[in-house]
């Protein structure tokens, strides 16, 4: 069975719409989000009221329907590995500082991970499977796992599945502390939801092969190991590839684990990097996924993705591998189509 | 693709009524709910509010789990039960299978996270690093991976219900064939957050919670971990299974964001969808373990839709919350663990602290323990915030 996304929609450093429209560049250590107008699609009265991490995901969930042309999925699924972080700080701020007492519940309701995922089904009145999965760097990619085991279980469905992450004051002051952003590093946020199906539409921007995890690799030999049978696993030579879509970020050691892998895998396969446009975060594949689906559609990728060799013109398959800390890694494939 | 049926090979359970599942037994069979006021966690509401704590202090806990006693309490919890399932299991080394950990909680080391608040939001450059480095709820699951040596898959999901959803993804890998084995379930422990997050919505009862009693005016809230072993027909060939995953169901309320609809339509949704997988009718249901969480809200909508869906008769139903207080991440997992553990053993829960008979609903849950039931299948039901509402149906054959 062959699996299709639909529809895409994305809200992140980049503008939203099909990726590459203009790219955006910044400078530092934290990237922003070119906002969308959240009025389209929320209440404003709630706008306010609601963190960043709910407005990108109800934002970018409602793209991806619409592009899609289907507003009733048969799931949502979806990773964040931080949750609502602005309301987690909000309430634990006036816990501690009003020794809990005087406090009110907004901050604490929207603080659970779950509330996104729950949002989006209550603005769509949608009863069906909802599931959310707060896993690192595995978030995303078993959000996506949970989607392609519901459509082998039943291809008629059309599934919503995405990933959103925010950053805030506090997150951004701790993981500086932990020293993430010592070398060139950006830290960033977004969100990005997929329509999927197993039937080929008018809508169709690529399709989703296939998704694995990997988890503690004890080396870059059993990662390269691992990523050739998952390749051929889904029919394609290591050589086969348009493009390898990594997670490099600017830190040396972990860009360092990438090239070697690499060496001894691809020869002189085309590489490229996603992060340099959304920043660093665990759920970051989701934005490589709506980059790769964009330039699969358009059969373009930006000669600024790229870290090694030229753009391919009109490219096949694109891998998206993304590694967090050398211990969790995943491996995405996606086919023209 | 999917193919197969779904075994329980065993369960751990660790809970504010027992370190173990043969200690909660003893706690259920002499009518001994865990409620006390607070000794560990530290609140200013500690004489306001029981809580069902796990009666264990960090050290204690650090010991059993064999990690360190400054990791989130999450994990300690979650390490115990998890062996304790593992072993029942009688599987032997895990590195001979395909093993995957599939884990709930809510909200990850918080535990350890608001102690480091006070320091930080004095000065940003204070409190100690190592008390939030494992704040990510992924980061507990890890811990406990890693500790149980669980390489082939890990993966954590959230809501209340996700103890449940964690049984649901792991018994889909199993029958897609991506792994032999998956342990599930989910563990959180008692935290600040969540107590004063629970208070601000007043649905803290200030005695000991009354589930499905009329005079009932809130929960309260519990710890613990509960994990079971799920396996595939080739590995429950060579064991001794305890029963058969048989059917579940994930539906959405979608009617708001912390409150159940009134008549409980995604926790009808949920239950119907778990019996239609089974292929069972509701007559069929021997017991089912509610939610039953004790606010006025959640168990009318709950014993509404069981109304509606057991029109020809409720089979006998308890909340072993009225015992363990609301676990949320771990209760889904915990009560998988009563429900298999019902069923292999023919038992019947109480729910304790029922005096009267709620007005809107024709059925009351049983108040006393029982054994030698002849049970064929057990519901299990897990419903959260977000509008997430599971349910699990454990069949003996």
């Amino acid at each position: 069975m062959r699996i299709f996304i639909q529809g895409a929609g994305c809200v992140s450093a980049q503008d939203s719409g099909v990726f590459p429209g203009e790219i955006r560049r910044y400078e530092g250590d934290r990237l922003p989000v070119a906002d969308p107008d959240y009025k389209q699609w929320i209440d404003i009265k709630q706008i306010r009221r609601m963190g960043r991490a709910i407005k990108m995901g109800v934002a970018a969930s409602h793209m991806s329907l619409e592009a899609a042309g289907f507003p009733n999925p048969d799931a949502i699924i979806m990773g964040t590995a931080y949750g609502c972080l602005a309301d987690t700080g909000v309430f634990l701020q006036k816990m501690v500082s009003q020794h809990e007492d005087m406090l009110t519940p907004t901050a604490f309701i929207q603080s659970t991970h779950n509330t996104v995922a729950g949002q989006i089904a209550l603005l769509l009145g949608c009863h069906a499977y909802n599931n959310t999965f707060v896993h690192g760097a595995f978030s995303f990619e078993n959000a996506l796992q949970d989607s392609l085991l519901l459509l082998a279980e039943d291809p008629s469905r059309q599934i919503l599945t995405g990933a959103t992450d925010e950053i805030t004051e506090y997150s951004h002051t701790i993981l500086r502390r932990f020293g993430l952003y010592r070398q060139a590093v950006s830290a960033g946020e977004g969100a990005a939801f997929f329509v999927l199906s197993a039937e080929k539409g008018a809508t169709s921007l690529a399709q989703l092969t296939a998704v694995e995890m990997l988890y503690r690799p004890a080396s870059e030999k059993e990662t390269a190991d691992q990523l050739a049978a998952f390749l051929l696993r889904n029919g394609v030579q290591p050589g086969g590839l348009s493009l390898v879509l990594t997670g490099r970020n600017g830190d040396e050691g972990n860009d360092a684990y990438y090239a070697t892998v690499e060496r001894s895998l691809f020869g002189d396969t085309p590489i490229a990097a996603f992060k340099p446009f959304c920043g660093e975060y665990p759920t970051a594949t989701a934005f490589a996924v709506w980059m790769a689906a964009g330039c699969l559609n358009r059969g373009v990728v930006p000669q600024e993705a790229m870290v090694k060799g030229a753009a391919p013109a009109q490219p096949e398959r694109i891998l998206i591998w993304n590694h967090h800390h050398g211990k969790h890694h995943s491996f995405i494939l996606l086919e023209k189509c | 693709m999917m193919q197969g049926s779904v075994w329980i090979a065993g369960g751990g359970v660790i809970s504010g009524i027992g370190r173990n599942l043969d200690e909660c037994m003893a706690s259920f069979e002499a009518m001994r709910p865990g409620m006390a006021y607070m000794q560990h966690l530290h609140s200013s509401h500690a004489g306001t509010f029981p809580v069902v704590e796990v009666k264990a202090s960090n050290e204690e806990l650090a010991a059993l789990a064999g990690m360190p006693a400054h990791w989130s309490r999450t994990a300690l919890l979650s390490r115990i039960a998890v062996q304790e399932a593992w072993n029942a299991s009688g599987l032997g080394s895990i590195s001979d299978y395909r093993v995957g950990f599939v884990s709930a909680n809510t909200v990850g080391g918080m535990d350890k996270t608001e102690d480091f608040m006070a320091a930080f939001l004095a000065d940003p450059a204070k409190g100690k690093l190592r008390q939030v480095v494992h704040h990510e709820c992924g980061a507990v699951t890890d811990l406990v991976a890693d500790a149980m040596g669980i390489r082939h898959h890990v993966s954590t999901s959230t809501a209340c219900s996700s103890g449940a959803n964690a049984l649901m993804y792991g018994a889909r890998m199993i029958r897609a064939g991506m792994l032999d084995v998956v342990i599930a379930g989910g563990t959180d422990a008692l935290t600040r957050f969540t107590l004063n997050g629970f208070n601000t919505l007043m649905i803290l009862d200030q005695q000991n919670c009354r589930p499905f009693d009329d005079t009932r005016t809130g929960l309260n809230l519990g710890e613990g971990a509960g994990y079971v072993v799920l396996v595939s027909d080739a590995v429950a060939a060579n064991i001794r299974p305890w029963c058969r995953l048989a059917g579940f169901a994930n539906a959405n309320d979608a009617y708001h964001q912390t409150a159940s609809s009134p008549d409980g339509t995604g926790n009808f949704l949920a239950m119907k969808g778990a019996l239609e997988m089974g292929g069972l009718q509701p007559e069929d249901v021997g017991y089912i373990n509610l939610h039953g969480t004790g606010t006025q809200n959640n168990d009318s909508s709950e014993g509404l839709a069981i109304t509606r869906l057991f029109e020809k008769g409720v089979p006998p139903a308890s909340s072993t919350k009225s015992f363990t207080g609301h676990t949320l991440g771990a209760s889904g997992g915990i009560e998988a663990v009563f429900s298999a553990w019902a069923l292999r053993e023919g038992i019947i829960y109480p729910n304790a602290n029922f005096s009267v008979q709620m007005k809107e609903l024709a059925f009351s849950p049983v108040t006393a323990f029982s054994r030698g039931n002849d049970l064929r299948n057990v519901m299990s039901n897990s419903f959260g915030f977000g509008g997430n509402c599971s349910s699990l149906v454990f069949s003996k054959e």
